[in-house]
């Protein structure tokens, strides 16, 4: 049985973990036409290739479908409870970076901390009648955040694109999302809490703990490791 | 897990023992709106409890717990006072501890009744006596005593407020305690801000729902509580040390007689308790050997506002409480469209009681 990596399937990040191993010598390329979503390994035996959106391989990870998978550290946080008894970390691949962080307008010289935003959130409810809403997608990974800091008062509203905008369209008041420059951020007129950062994102190469490794994979995994140079 | 036929078994019997204690049985929906809950317990109550929809009801939640649907009930059409009991499935969302059940019975017994000392005392020894065969450890506390306390802080009524809403959440609440008494300094942005002539001017432009005159009135409350005392060490130290108090009942009395001397605003709650455990005596309770801790409840889901209690297995550390209960007044008074009355009640899992052997 061969042994399955799971890599993203479109976009930069399919592109970069291309390069990533190609660094050390193995090639990832698309077979069929570049819209079919097959591939294959050169340069090491027993791996396949699956290409997957990057949302999907924490899940694929986790059910134990696939061995291996690159994705972002936010997704497999956000979306698996107990994460790291599900898969293990084997690299951080220096690519893909992203600070998940809380911003609020910066219109709003009175907040700089999540004691202000808890502050602000209990005056916004009296005043308006209902929670102070923060628009993310991140909902696992924020409202843990936000619990373990005692805001409360809020609630999360979700937007899967375009988190920037939903203040000015009045359907949040402040936001949780990926930032990698802040550029976004500035242009739509909004700002990082000082604390307000939840988690350090980059791409990573992830072992999936719940998948059946027979000795066949083991070897794989092992001759794999040494080429990358992992432990 | 026990079969759970022979925890339904164990429900009937605890039901039963209820009904004979003279409360009366009902039931509730197992999809409650989820809207109330989130209004109750804030977004925190989606890690706790399963949301599902409809595209007619909208959001829904498998009921958590009992406790707000029988106050929902009680005080749409309730008589008064009462006595109930209910029994059935509670639904928990789990996210980090894969051997907590996501699914178990509740039993439980809720009594509205305006005689405060003397319900309290009859919830406890009723569940004492349910469960005595067990051997079980009983744990009390009283969170009317820090609210009475916050509430008589000789300080500004916004930091008293502030103080009030996070005492369900301790670790806020100790960082708002250090800040307002000067333990902790201000961040270096907000004195930036409380120095600047004109703070509005060096925002972005204004978007969002939150208005202008909202940013100026919390930097007015902002330089407010600048220009306000720190709380004082004495009392904070008094706060602290009611926080910590952990002794016996009747010692517990003592040490707050003595804790009133500075803090004589926890009067009303000292009190109380003396009647309580008076009650508790008199209803055979031994209030020499009974558990007491300050700070107890503080943590729970629900939100108790007065006596709390729980009762635990020593020899089995690794299972959730058998029962817990306690006091909540604030809670009728929310769900109450303008009604209130004292409440307090609590519920046993008969799961955990199945597992530890049973009650015959």
């Amino acid at each position: 049985m061969t042994l399955k990596l799971g890599i993203p399937s479109k976009g930069r990040l399919m592109e970069k973990t291309g390069d990533w191993f190609k660094a050390h010598g193995i090639s990832l390329r698309r077979t069929g036409s570049d819209r079919e979503y097959a591939g294959a390994v050169d340069g090491i035996d027993g791996i396949e290739l699956v290409l997957l959106s990057a949302g999907e391989i924490p899940r694929e990870l986790a059910a134990g479908r696939i061995d291996l998978g690159v994705t972002g550290s936010d997704l497999i946080r956000d979306k698996l409870a107990l994460w790291d008894t599900r898969v293990t970390e084997l690299a951080l691949l220096g690519f893909g970076q992203a600070d998940l962080i809380i911003a609020v307008p910066s219109a709003w010289v009175d907040v700089d901390t999540l004691d202000d935003l808890d502050a602000v959130a209990a005056a916004f409810r009296r005043d308006h009648g209902f929670r102070l809403r923060i628009a993310t997608k991140y909902h696992r990974l924020v409202r843990d955040f936000l619990r373990e800091n005692g805001v409360a008062d809020y609630q999360l509203v979700d937007s899967q694109g375009a988190t920037e905008g939903t203040v000015k369209n009045h359907t949040a008041e402040a936001i949780a999302d990926i930032t990698s420059t802040g550029e976004t951020l500035r242009a739509n007129h909004l700002k990082i809490l000082s604390d307000g950062l939840i988690h350090k994102s980059q791409a990573t190469l992830y072992k999936s703990r719940m998948s059946d490794w027979t000795d066949e994979k083991r070897r794989v995994i092992k001759t794999l490791k040494d080429r990358l140079n992992l432990d | 897990m026990p079969p759970k036929a022979d925890v339904k078994t164990c429900a009937a019997q605890l039901q039963s023992f209820f009904v004979n204690a003279g409360a009366h049985p009902v039931e509730a929906d197992i999809l409650q709106p989820a809207a109330t809950l989130l209004d109750l317990y804030g977004e925190d109550i989606r890690a706790r409890a399963y949301v599902t929809q409809d595209p007619l009801r909208g959001e829904q939640m498998l009921r958590p717990d009992f406790t707000v649907p029988v106050v929902q009930m009680h005080m749409h059409d309730g008589a008064e006072p009462a006595r109930y009991t209910y029994s059935g499935e509670v639904f928990r969302r789990q996210e980090t501890d894969p051997d907590r059940a996501n699914e178990y019975m509740q039993v439980g017994y809720e009594v509205f009744d305006r005689d405060i000392a003397k319900a309290d005392a009859e919830v406890f020894a009723l569940f004492s006596k349910a469960l005595s065969p067990l051997g079980l450890r009983a744990a009390t506390g009283d969170i009317g005593l820090l609210i009475t306390a916050v509430q008589g802080l000789r300080t500004t009524d916004k930091r008293k407020a502030a103080l009030m809403r996070h005492i369900w959440r301790p670790r806020r609440f100790r960082t708002l305690l250090e800040r307002y008494s000067g333990r902790i300094p201000v961040p270096q942005t907000r004195q930036n801000l409380l120095v600047a002539a004109d703070p509005m001017s060096e925002g972005g432009p204004l978007i969002g729902l939150r208005k202008r005159t909202e940013i100026a009135a919390r930097i007015t409350a902002l330089h407010e509580d600048a220009a306000a005392d720190p709380i004082s060490a004495i009392e904070v130290d008094m706060l602290e040390e009611l926080m910590a108090l952990r002794e016996t009942a009747s010692n517990a009395l003592a040490a707050l007689r003595d804790i009133m001397v500075d803090l004589p605003a926890i009067t009303p709650a000292v009190d109380q308790l003396d009647r309580r455990l008076s009650e508790m005596n008199s209803q055979g309770i031994n209030v020499d050997t009974l558990e007491f801790e300050a700070s107890y409840g503080r943590t729970t889901l629900e939100y108790y506002d007065g006596f709390v209690f729980g009762f635990y297995s020593d020899a089995r550390p690794d299972l959730p409480p058998v029962a817990t209960g306690g006091r909540y007044d604030a809670l009728t008074r929310v769900l109450g469209n303008g009604r209130e009355i004292p409440a307090v009640g609590g519920m046993i899992r008969p799961g955990i009681v199945t597992e530890l052997g049973s009650l015959s």
